[in-house]
């Protein structure tokens, strides 16, 4: 593919607001992961919640809009000057001509869930204030997004689960490739709800304590929230050293489970592949490897596999899910924001958390923050329903 | 745009209210048959393993039906295509059951429910029925979601020069989600799309963005079913492959936006 510049982006998720942020609890190995106090849920877990998300408001106009993940997503929007960027964009190649590409796994399902606790005791119907198109369908933090930044150019939610927000940078990329727009935004937004918190717990996978991808005894995942975006481009004139890339996605599909990844990581294997076949790079190319490393016992088993198959067992590489949670739906774009913030400060972020790892998994796994200079990164992002996706990134010099 | 997106259409699958395949479809929709409307029939699906099928609900049978339909039609192999899944609501039931338990005093929703309430779920267990490794995708664009799904197809068979398979579908809610969103019956189509024309083609797909007024339907009934469901404001553009004539049709996308397709006919 043609690499694409991220010519701006951002993050929020527990570990802080903006890059800022994001970068000083990374270098100082810090975890966003707290006991559960979210809402009413009784779970023995931990979590990570961004703080300040129920204190944004919406703009009156776009109140029809208003729930926790499109409140996070706004609270995302304005830090680094995001939101400026896009609308300096728009003003440069028209609002028709920047399309928005974002993942959610669940939207603002948790508004729905708090109107069925105020359902009419006799017809049972919601309440009159519950928003079906603005809160609850999947697409409206994309309708919002749009909204927000005044764009009008084409647009689209993925969700395929925890792949969703990797697989907008293939979409949009191929949509640049094709001439249907000049500029995407890209991203995720997932927000903590009651569905995934019970039903992660349901399927006994949710961790007792702070997760520990890659340890000898992880037992599971630990949920966040975030939403992080970015501005992907054609690579305008000459690039300064410090521009960060899109070289290469890679999607497969498992064809084997609903919630369990195929044994052998096949899937995931097949999706680093076509990642790397994009970017037309090799194994030995990619110089550290930010795992979907989720924790549960399966995931890490299944993704090593893949891994020692693609990458061999050389990659430095870790799971920033110690220190953010696993934030579903906005994973990808989160991961490959933390990526680019890698690419740019030389820093390769150690797993946190983790303390013993698991050596049958054969992965040069990072317990501790490494410095150097990265010129290619590779992300790995896969989901409920074997949906996988592979992400690298590079340096442009 | 620069550049229309253009692909041929190998093999079309549709299912719907008083509408059960593409043969009996494309009489009605070219408006030499009579429409006659009756509920959805959701045939078994005898692709899934019985334990699977067990687990599906409604929407994911829909989803799975017409693709099937459009994959026999182009004797296609399933597990070499890329598939596009494009649905404005999932799985409503699925939904209203989780929202209900998770709204009385015990919340512990069923690991089924949990993994069949991703919006990929059609996807999912499309590549299990049918062992399909190739990308898939699942989008959700509100009321835009067919007219979205046929741009990331397009996009997706002219970039990587592959067929790609089309799937878009709605089912109805039950309530109290159904008087919110009023979707009245399950519709769903199938597009198998190819960047080249093949003997087999019926019609070739030219596909620009539009700001002019989407076509709609004489049939009021027809008509009330493009409107009132999503993934039906695929019908002009069906109607046009159902008469096999050169016509250009503008369907429903975003808000602003529209789509507006020169259908070919390639017999």
């Amino acid at each position: 593919m043609t690499p694409l510049a991220l010519s701006a982006f951002t993050a929020t998720s527990a570990l802080g607001r903006g890059l800022g942020a994001t970068l000083a609890s990374l270098e100082a190995a810090r975890t966003g992961l707290a006991p559960c106090r979210f809402e009413t849920v009784q779970l023995a877990t931990h979590v990570g919640e961004v703080a300040g998300v129920d204190g944004v408001h919406l703009p009156g106009e776009l109140d029809e809009f208003d729930c926790r993940n499109n409140r996070l997503a706004l609270l995302a929007l304005r830090q680094d000057g995001f939101d400026e960027a896009v609308r300096a964009a728009a003003r440069r190649l028209t609002p028709q001509r920047v399309g928005v590409w974002l993942g959610t796994s669940t939207s603002g399902i948790l508004e729905t869930e708090l109107a069925y606790r105020r359902r009419d005791p006799v017809t049972g119907a919601l309440p009159a204030d519950f928003r079906y198109r603005g809160a609850h369908n999947t697409f409206s933090v994309a309708a919002f997004v749009q909204r927000v930044l005044g764009l009008e150019g084409p647009a689209a939610v993925i969700s395929s689960a925890c792949s969703s927000s990797a697989k907008v940078f293939a979409s949009a990329q191929r949509a640049l490739a094709a001439g249907l727009v000049d500029a995407a935004v890209v991203g995720g937004v997932d927000s903590l709800c009651l569905t995934t918190l019970y039903g992660f717990h349901s399927l006994q996978l949710v961790a007792r304590t702070p997760c520990r991808p890659f340890d000898a005894e992880r037992d599971g995942l630990s949920i966040g929230e975030a939403a992080a975006f970015a501005l992907l481009e054609r690579p305008q004139g000459r690039l300064d050293a410090g521009a960060v890339l899109l070289l290469g996605t890679g999607e497969s599909s498992d064809a084997w489970h609903m919630s369990a990844p195929h044994p052998e990581g096949r899937g995931a294997a097949a999706a680093m592949r076509q990642a790397l076949a994009a970017a037309r790079l090799s194994a030995a190319d990619i110089d550290y490897l930010n795992f979907h490393g989720t924790g549960t016992p399966s995931n890490d088993a299944a993704e090593a596999r893949a891994v020692a198959a693609v990458l061999g067992s050389r990659v430095p590489g870790s799971s920033t899910k110690g220190a953010t949670g696993h934030t579903l739906g906005a994973a990808g774009a989160l991961e490959a924001v933390i990526c680019a913030l890698a690419l740019r400060h030389g820093l390769m972020p150690g797993g946190v958390n983790t303390r013993a790892i698991d050596p049958a998994l054969g992965v040069a796994y990072l317990l501790e923050n490494r410095r150097a200079r990265l010129k290619h990164v590779m992300s790995n992002s896969f989901g409920f329903g074997g949906s996988n996706c592979s992400l690298i990134l590079g340096r442009a010099a | 745009m620069s550049g229309a997106l253009t692909a041929w259409v190998e093999s079309v699958g549709v299912l719907g209210p008083g509408l059960p395949d593409w043969p009996a479809a494309a009489p009605v929709l070219a408006g030499t048959a009579a429409y006659e409307p009756r509920r959805t029939v959701l045939p078994p699906l005898e692709c899934l393993p019985a334990a699977e099928r067990r687990r599906t609900g409604r929407v994911v049978r829909l989803a799975l039906t017409v693709g099937l339909e459009a994959v026999a039609r182009a004797s296609a192999d399933a597990k070499a295509l890329p598939a596009v899944f494009s649905s404005s609501g999932g799985d409503g039931e699925n939904c209203h059951e989780i929202c209900q338990v998770l709204a009385g005093p015990d919340r512990q929703i069923s690991p089924t429910r949990f993994h069949n309430s991703v919006h990929n779920a059609a996807a999912g267990y499309w590549g299990i029925a049918t062992g399909a490794t190739a990308a898939s995708n699942a989008l959700c664009v509100y009321d835009a979601s067919f007219g979205a799904g046929l741009l990331e197809a397009l996009v997706q068979s002219r970039i990587e020069e592959t067929a790609v398979l089309l799937i878009a579908y709605d089912a109805d809610y039950p309530e109290p989600m159904r008087s919110v969103r009023p979707i009245p019956d399950a519709f769903a189509v199938a597009l198998l799309l190819a960047p080249v024309a093949r003997p087999e083609s019926l019609a070739q797909l030219t596909v620009d963005l539009s700001t002019e007024s989407a076509e709609r339907l004489a049939d009021p009934q027809l008509e009330a079913l493009r409107a009132q469901v999503p993934a039906a404001r695929s019908l002009p553009l069906l109607r046009e492959m159902a008469r096999r004539e050169r016509a250009t049709v503008v369907i429903d996308y975003l808000e602003k936006l529209r789509l507006r397709i020169e259908v070919s006919p390639c017999h």
